[in-house]
């Protein structure tokens, strides 16, 4: 047996569930998941890694679209394999029978319950939805493939 | 009966067009329907490949 030097496993999965607190943190109302969302922004925003929280600013318009989006179902824990921690949404991000006139390229993940925090950026083609839907469907949750992971 | 921007429609009426693209980031399919030349639903299919990933490392002591 020999030591070795590492970020513990354990540790990036917790950090997806908030035990740690290296700084000044916030007070929890109770031990439940946050309520995550997800917004639509159009291709000429500028959303990324600067991004630190949902604005309206950039954000698509249009028949039964509203403002702020759509909450995110989260139903997985976060994981880990090997030594990576991992989450994915557990359903794909859908909105129906929407018409956005002008093209987006762009989904914002953020935190409803913790001032809509951003969470993750995520960029894809442009496109445009005519009395139609529009879907993001959910990679595998696994440590190779999962939405968000930490190596 | 496909949902349009003049009502639902059948599908019969209409000129129904697909596409589908896939790259390093996304596997995106798009369904459209046309009547008389124009476009009345598109519906997409976005599926993300490239997932988020934040690399993690830990320094080393001065010694």
């Amino acid at each position: 047996m020999s030591n070795s030097q590492a970020m513990c496993t354990s540790f990036k999965t917790e950090i997806l569930s908030g035990i740690h607190a290296f700084g000044t943190s916030v007070v929890r109302v109770s031990t439940a998941a946050d309520l995550l969302k997800t917004a639509l922004y159009l291709a000429s925003s500028s959303q990324g890694a600067g991004t630190t929280a949902y604005g309206i600013t950039g954000e698509v318009t249009g028949t039964n679209y509203t403002a702020g989006g759509i909450a995110v179902t989260n139903a997985n824990v976060p994981a880990n394999s090997g030594t990576t921690a991992y989450w994915t949404p557990s359903a794909s991000f859908s909105w129906t029978n929407v018409t956005l006139t002008t093209s987006f390229d762009c989904a914002l993940v953020y935190n409803s319950t913790q001032g809509n925090k951003a969470i993750s950026v995520h960029t894809f083609g442009a496109q445009t939805i005519t009395a139609g839907n529009f879907t993001l469907t959910m990679p595998t949750n696994d440590s190779t493939n999962a939405l968000l992971r930490i190596a | 009966m496909i949902n349009t921007t003049k009502g639902e429609m059948d599908e019969a009426l209409l000129e129904k067009r697909e596409g589908f693209i896939e790259n390093d980031n996304e596997s995106t399919k798009w369904l459209e329907y046309w009547h008389e030349s124009e476009l009345v639903h598109r519906s997409v299919n976005v599926t993300l490949k490239k997932a988020l990933v934040s690399t993690s490392e830990i320094g080393g002591f001065n010694v």
